[in-house]
């Protein structure tokens, strides 16, 4: 709770630098707000609060996740340092993230199926505007206009969801729901009858609203032109944090509430996972620009995420967790790095190919590193933190018997290598395209490099020692 | 501790070599390189003769799931890693007469990839095994990528997507299994897993028939890829011949080896019913890999492609030898697996002498090196003639108990892959011939005789030959506890 407290008011804070100009400051600023929320959030480990009956409730679950999403903006905001200086409108831009990630950390704690709805909007609304940033930008305006729409068409779904369940059961708690639905069922809950239907409606529309929010086949056809077309990042910011966000919250509407009513939803999300990996990662393959092969990439992810959602034991929590902040770290690193070479190959219209990666070693040896780093710990070579991820997916997955979708993601993972090694050879392996102006030496500023710096070891220290982020949950 | 240190050291050195310039690089390099041989053979020296893994170190890892940092080395490890050990500084001087761009980077890479191999080899925890598996990988395919021949973009790749396909079958399998696991030992309320070896060998065991057969189909893709055996061969000749020599070399020298040790390893005692359903598939596959391959050799023009299929012929053998399930198989395959190593590493460095002279791997273009060139001349045939298993030289071992295993196993099988020694004459000597002896032609007229580097690596690939071809008592002591055990485990599960 303190966490949405100290990011509530470092967002108003940041608002009210414009008037009182300290513009400057506001970097620092964010960063020690965001480290004092995660302290917070350390601060109440185990202690699990109850807030504003039972609207939120902050678990260990809930806290460490806040600390994840917060850990990720503050490698955001240090990265991302180019998206607020080339605008006038410095401060909006810090408040509307700021509030964004206030969502977020509701979705990862809510307790009440309102809370969902609400920190689901708190986190969209923002993102709506801040795809939209760049003004003069036709694709920027064009990702604004459909993430929004598509947006607002999956709380559609995801409101009418929460309508049927309450219908079903009376009440939006999601402990009340999980009481009711404890074997023995109610007598009248059987498959046929109306309540039943309520149920299975519910749940299913609760999928398909949650599953557009995080981007899985088949309601993905956002997300490669909303990715695309924002500043990148800003793409960064959606890629890490908001899926993590909605993946926490999708795990612990189904984790806490739907577990015991597996024949309802599985074999859906069994197709939805196995789709979602093998059209992400083939569609993938195809692209010629680096940012639309990232978007791809990260509909494949949240594909394997969803398998920790079909295999729903013990072990998925922390998969999801460790996936997560995995994940999470190699996408900032490659999107910060994809955002330097944008920022070198000036064309204007932000499409950064393959071509515009070759013979980056030669140029920056340290980027070219930290690229090669990311791309390997996003298609899962170990002992980078991403094999771990997947790792502790797949042993979920086969934990709870289902082998058949773990080989369709090994099967998926292979593709992947495809294209995240063509960024790698393309740096490595081809020399620069004689005649292009990008010949001069890349530069990066400090701040980039630290994070780059912060992202490689924290790769390997969490793929080394994975237990100290797996044992928590 | 010492397997630790012989783990760890490459990496060390590895890591120091990267930051240096690179002249030092390769002399640091082989430094490091003949250090951690001098540390080897300490261990052997220390080697107590027994079936037991020694020089232990078991540290809790990933303690939540039960993975282990547990080394060790029983007699089959300790010969694999010696072996690695031989090889690397070996392949390292073979490179000194050679210009290599960029050589702090490439020979960091090949000392992390000797870390990787002594790891695969002494890694007595199936995760931990996964990962210096996969660890392998990566500095292999860098080191074929920035210093490979025309091609290696798509070449390289291709190598990487088979093995890393075979590598996480294999992983699935190993999840799998060590599913199965209950590590009573920990004393913990509920089921705690492990992966350790012991209880992943008896979780295998006790699995069903039908689970045992997909996952030793899981684990013997794995393997038969990085071996490779036929059908999942096709990205070896071009991978061998676009790589760099030394590249090659770590790749038919010691890589290969992870393949057929992982057999040994990890598969059999894993697995014992499905080996037993599917073991001879395994060795029909096996010997079709032989003769399939030792055709396509005598047809080709090119050495270093020629040498390419020879591995597989050679490597077939082996693999066929090793599910033979006797104890002669198993002996003859790991013999196999140190002569091979160090043969092809000959033959891979006598390729490169040629091409790096002559500029062709053409054979029909080069003949009479024998007349101007007798010492290489003389030492290719000794290299050649190990490779074609003649008596005395250590490929004669190998090859004598595992066809002795085979035979045991099935009449037919051991015909078939016999046939191996006598195609391997025709297209070894065809090679000889048409390079050593003949007209000097204008392209060869040229040749100079070895230099002193090059002497430094075939003299003592020659003295290797002769030394374990002679008196192979040792080695075979050495590993023939461990490889009892393993085949006792089959043995008892068949018998249940």
């Amino acid at each position: 709770m303190k966490t949405i407290e100290i990011l509530s008011g470092l967002g108003v804070l940041a608002l009210l630098a414009e008037i009182f100009r300290f513009k400057k400051f506001l970097l620092p600023i964010v960063v020690v707000g965001l480290l004092g929320a995660i302290g917070a959030a350390v601060y109440d480990w185990n202690t699990n609060i109850h807030y504003y009956h039972n609207m939120l409730t902050f678990d260990n679950y809930a806290l460490l996740f806040s600390i994840v999403i917060c850990g990720t903006a503050l490698l955001w905001f240090l990265s991302a340092q180019n998206f607020f200086s080339e605008e006038t409108s410095i401060t909006d831009h810090y408040g509307l993230t700021l509030f964004a990630l206030v969502g977020a950390v509701i979705i990862v704690s809510y307790s009440n199926m309102v809370m969902l709805f609400l920190g689901i909007e708190i986190l969209s609304i923002p993102l709506y505007v801040l795809a939209g940033s760049k003004k003069e930008n036709l694709s920027s305006n064009e990702a604004s206009l459909k993430y929004f729409l598509m947006g607002a068409f999956a709380t559609g779904f995801l409101l009418f969801g929460i309508a049927l369940l309450y219908g079903a059961f009376g009440s939006f708690d999601l402990n009340r729901i999980a009481a009711i639905l404890l074997p023995p069922m109610p007598s009248q809950a059987r498959p046929g009858d109306a309540q039943w239907l309520l149920i299975s409606g519910g749940i299913i529309f609760m999928l398909i609203g949650l599953s557009f929010k995080a981007s899985v086949v088949p309601f993905h056809f956002w997300a490669p032109d909303v990715y695309q077309g924002s500043p990148t990042q800003v793409t960064a910011f959606m890629a890490s944090i908001v899926k993590t966000a909605a993946f926490a919250a999708f795990l612990r509407l189904f984790i806490t509430c739907f577990a015991n009513l597996g024949s309802v939803w599985s074999n859906l999300v069994w197709v939805i996972a196995a789709i979602t990996i093998l059209l992400g990662n083939i569609t993938a393959v195809y692209q010629s620009s680096v940012k639309r092969m990232l978007a791809y990439s990260s509909i494949s992810h949240a594909g394997y995420l969803m398998l920790a959602i079909l295999a729903m034991n013990n072990l998925s929590a922390g998969a999801v967790l460790y996936y997560a902040a995995a994940y999470s770290v190699a996408t900032i690193a490659s999107f910060t790095v994809l955002a330097i070479i944008e920022g070198q190959n000036s064309n204007g219209d932000g499409h950064v190919t393959f071509e515009n990666f070759n013979g980056l070693a030669k140029k920056n040896p340290f980027l070219a590193f930290a690229m090669t780093t990311a791309m390997l710990s996003l298609a899962g070579i170990p002992p980078l933190a991403g094999f771990f991820g997947k790792y502790y997916l797949f042993s979920a997955t086969l934990q709870s018997g289902y082998i058949w979708i773990v080989l369709i993601a090994v099967l998926g993972s292979l593709i992947g290598v495809y294209y995240y090694f063509k960024v790698i050879i393309a740096m490595y392996f081809s020399s620069t395209t004689s005649g292009t102006e990008n010949q001069n030496e890349v530069e990066i500023s400090f701040l980039q490099v630290f994070v780059l710096l912060l992202c490689i070891l924290l790769s390997l220290a969490l793929g080394l020692f994975p237990d100290l982020v797996i044992r928590l949950l | 501790m010492i397997t630790a240190i012989l783990i760890f050291f490459p990496l060390l050195t590895g890591l120091l070599v990267f930051v240096t310039n690179n002249e030092q690089a390769r002399k640091i390099a082989f430094a490091s390189a003949i250090v951690e041989l001098g540390i080897t053979i300490f261990a052997l020296v220390k080697f107590v003769h027994g079936p037991d893994p020694q020089f232990v170190l078991d540290i809790s890892w990933i303690q939540s799931i039960g993975i282990h940092f547990h080394v060790a080395m029983d007699g089959i490890s300790i010969l694999l890693v010696l072996l690695t050990n031989v090889l690397v500084p070996l392949i390292i001087l073979s490179s000194f007469n050679r210009n290599i761009n960029n050589g702090n980077s490439f020979y960091a890479l090949i000392l992390l990839m000797q870390m990787a191999l002594v790891g695969v080899f002494t890694a007595m925890d199936g995760f931990l095994f996964y990962i210096f598996w996969e660890l392998a990988l990566i500095p292999i395919w860098f080191i074929c990528l920035l210093w490979g021949g025309e091609n290696r973009a798509r070449i390289t790749f291709k190598f990487f997507v088979y093995t890393l396909a075979g590598s996480l079958l294999m992983l699935v399998a190993l999840i799998y299994v060590y599913l199965q696991t209950n590590d009573a030992t920990l004393g913990h309320v509920g089921v705690v897993r492990t992966f350790d070896i012991q209880a992943l060998y008896s979780a295998g065991a006790n699995l069903s028939s039908a689970e045992q057969t997909w996952i030793f189909w899981a684990m013997f893709i794995a393997f038969a890829i990085k071996m490779p055996v036929f059908p999942f061969h096709t990205w070896q000749p071009d991978t061998y011949v676009t790589a760099p020599t030394q590249g090659t070399m770590l790749l038919a020298g010691i890589m290969l080896k992870m393949g057929t040790y992982g057999l040994i390893r990890w598969l059999l005692p894993i697995v014992p019913l499905g080996v037993h359903h599917w073991g001879t598939t395994a060795i029909i596959l096996s010997v079709i890999s032989i003769l399939y391959a030792s055709v396509i050799a005598i047809m080709q023009k090119d050495f270093k492609r020629l040498i390419a299929y020879s591995s597989i012929a050679h490597v077939g053998l082996i693999s066929a030898g090793i599910f033979s399930l006797t104890i002669q198989g198993l002996q003859g395959g790991l013999m196999q697996m140190l002569a091979h190593g160090i043969n092809v590493v000959g033959l891979f460095f006598v390729a490169d002498i040629l091409f790096n002279r002559t500029k062709t791997r053409e054979i029909a273009q080069l003949g009479g090196i024998r007349n101007v060139a007798p010492t290489f001349a003389t030492l290719f045939m000794i290299v050649m003639l190990a490779s074609v298993a003649l008596p005395i030289t250590n490929g004669f071992v190998g090859e004598f108990l595992l066809l002795n295993g085979l035979f045991q196993y099935d009449v037919y099988a051991a015909g078939f892959a016999g046939l191996s020694v006598i195609l391997g004459a025709v297209y070894m000597l065809r090679a000889y011939q048409r390079t050593m002896l003949g007209e000097i032609n204008p392209l060869t007229s040229t040749f100079t005789d070895l230099t002193f580097n090059e002497k430094a690596v075939l003299i003592p690939i020659v003295i290797l030959i002769f030394v374990t071809g002679v008196y192979p008592k040792p080695l075979i002591d050495i590993a023939e506890p461990a490889l009892q055990n393993i085949v006792n485990l089959i043995q008892q599960t068949n018998l249940l």
